[in-house]
């Protein structure tokens, strides 16, 4: 199993979740977040004076999938949420040791 | 009959002129709003209670001896009555004490003018005290040679050498910015608007829908204050002169605004709301000092003037570091000033060296006195809050409260 974590622009967030549930994923995890990469934030005018926006808002998304599903995931993601533009994001894929649903007990990729 | 139509005439202006005194002190209100929404959330608080604490103390020094030294008569209002100020040669031709009530807002409008260029740092009792000086001595002196027809110290009359200023773009607006300069001189910029490298920081006002509601209601309150001006409207001749006011005050107060707007568009590249704002108003300031004479597309024009003239002068005032938060020095001095100067294009009574020697009288009075008086204050009670205090925001140092005690704000 594989945690699939994406921080994707805010506006791109219904575009995804709609190619993520088109590919069968049954699950995600939506937060909202402010954060920088190599865009390093950016100017805003106010009054001719300029002032620096440092933290830009993202949304993340945590989603488990199956060493399987992995692939198409970050394709539909990726898909979805690019424009070209820069601060489209980024995607983090790291191992899952186990996962539980609390309601069956049910275990591993049953339990996804 | 004919004393019948008299009596009409005079009850009729009478209420006239109440009205519209009614008008420019709501406009006490439409000045609270916009710097209460061009100010941090951290000092709402203290920029509203100044505002109405400076209205009240307005109201209270004209009453003891503003009005007496603008427009004679005695201390305390003592020989104003219902039926006439007694001894008066001619009778009048409205209540006198509707004409005080019309001439004390204008004073808390000069008065208003000073308190958002000061905002965020100057101390709530020292501004005060600041307005006791104005209100009571520096406006109405002034006014006195304006208005009041009184020679300069006994030396020249203004009238005489063709100055001209309806409603005020000098007495009163230019008037009200040249003390506010005074005050942000002594004052000192907003910690941190001012980087080292001569970079300008940006202080977003904390609430623009409450700004433009105060655009607005000093938009509406302008009618009382230039149709008013006037002085009468129960005649043929009184009733156009007011309507062709309240028809140009409204184009100058378009023009400006969309001025004002193209510019900042061009300028920022964004439609800058703030700037906006500051357009109706210039545009409204400019057309102050002759709104009886133009046609209303030269209204229009003048306010437009105005508009792109105010954006100019916000830019370079931030470049001298001359802080002023909501634009109250650009507005009402730089436009008040280009206000009393369109008055010769449209109106043959005013000549433009009258205009000047005018607005060099104003403003070197105004602004002198009140950069002593600030001076004085300075020295005996200190004139603007400490670092800390200043951090943390005026409304907790000054009046112990919050605007939004229940939201968690940025500082």
């Amino acid at each position: 199993m594989k945690l699939v974590t994406a921080v994707i622009k805010p506006f791109k967030l219904d575009d995804v979740r709609e190619a993520l549930s088109q590919i069968g994923v049954q699950g995600i995890t939506v937060t909202e977040v402010k954060g920088f990469g190599r865009q390093k934030g950016h100017t805003e005018l106010y009054r001719g004076a300029e002032y620096v926006v440092d933290f830009l808002p993202k949304i993340k998304l945590e989603i488990a999938v199956s060493v399987e599903m992995v692939d198409q995931t970050i394709e539909a993601i990726s898909g979805a949420a690019q424009t070209g533009k820069i601060g489209d994001g980024k995607i983090f894929v790291t191992s899952l040791e186990q996962t539980i649903r609390i309601r069956t007990g049910e275990t591993g990729t049953e339990a996804l | 009959m004919e004393n019948d139509i008299f009596q009409l005439q005079y009850a009729l202006d009478t209420f006239y002129f109440l009205v519209c005194g009614a008008l420019v002190m709501w406009m006490a209100a439409g000045f609270a709003m916009l710097e209460a929404g061009l100010v941090r959330s951290k000092n709402t608080v203290e920029i509203l209670t100044k505002n109405v604490a400076l209205f009240a103390v307005a109201c209270t020094m004209y009453m003891i001896c503003g009005y007496a030294i603008m427009y004679g008569g005695d201390y305390l209002l003592s020989t104003i009555t219902g039926n006439g100020v007694t001894g008066a040669e001619e009778p009048a031709t409205y209540a006198p004490s509707a004409d005080f009530f019309f001439q004390v807002v204008f004073v808390a409008t000069a008065m208003s003018i000073v308190s958002g260029a000061v905002a965020e740092r100057m101390k709530l009792f020292a501004f005060l005290a600041f307005a006791v000086i104005m209100t009571g001595v520096i406006y109405p002196l002034e006014g006195s040679w304006t208005w009041g027809g009184n020679a300069v110290f006994g030396i020249y009359t203004l009238g005489d050498l063709g100055f001209l200023d309806f409603a005020g773009s000098g007495i009163v607006h230019m008037a009200g910015a040249a003390a506010a300069l005074a005050g942000v001189l002594l004052v000192g910029a907003r910690k941190g608007k001012y980087g080292a490298n001569g970079q300008i920081n940006a202080f977003p006002g904390a609430n623009l829908p409450l700004a433009t509601l105060g655009t607005f209601i000093l938009w509406l309150g302008w009618f009382g204050f230039n149709g008013g001006s006037v002085l009468a409207t129960a005649s043929v001749d009184a009733a156009n002169s007011v309507a062709v006011v309240f028809m140009n005050t409204n184009a100058a107060a378009a023009g400006g605004c969309i001025a004002a707007l193209l510019t900042a568009r061009m300028l920022f590249g964004k439609a800058d709301l703030t700037m906006a704002l500051n357009g109706c108003l210039a545009g409204l300031v400019a057309i102050t000092a002759g709104p009886d004479t133009p046609t209303a597309l030269q209204a229009t024009l003048f306010g437009a003037l105005g508009g792109v003239l105010v954006v100019f002068s916000i830019i370079t005032l931030d470049k001298l570091k001359i802080d002023d938060p909501v634009g109250a020095i650009s507005v009402h001095g730089v436009v008040g000033l280009l206000g009393l100067l369109l008055v010769p294009v449209t109106n043959g009574d005013a000549s433009f060296s009258g205009q000047i020697i005018g607005a060099l009288t104003i403003f070197g009075w105004v602004f002198v006195a009140s950069l002593v008086s600030f001076g004085v204050i300075k020295a005996v009670m200190g004139i603007r809050v400490s670092e800390e205090e200043e951090y943390e925001g005026s409304d907790i140092a000054e009046c112990g409260m919050e605007a939004y005690p229940e939201f968690t704000t940025a500082r």
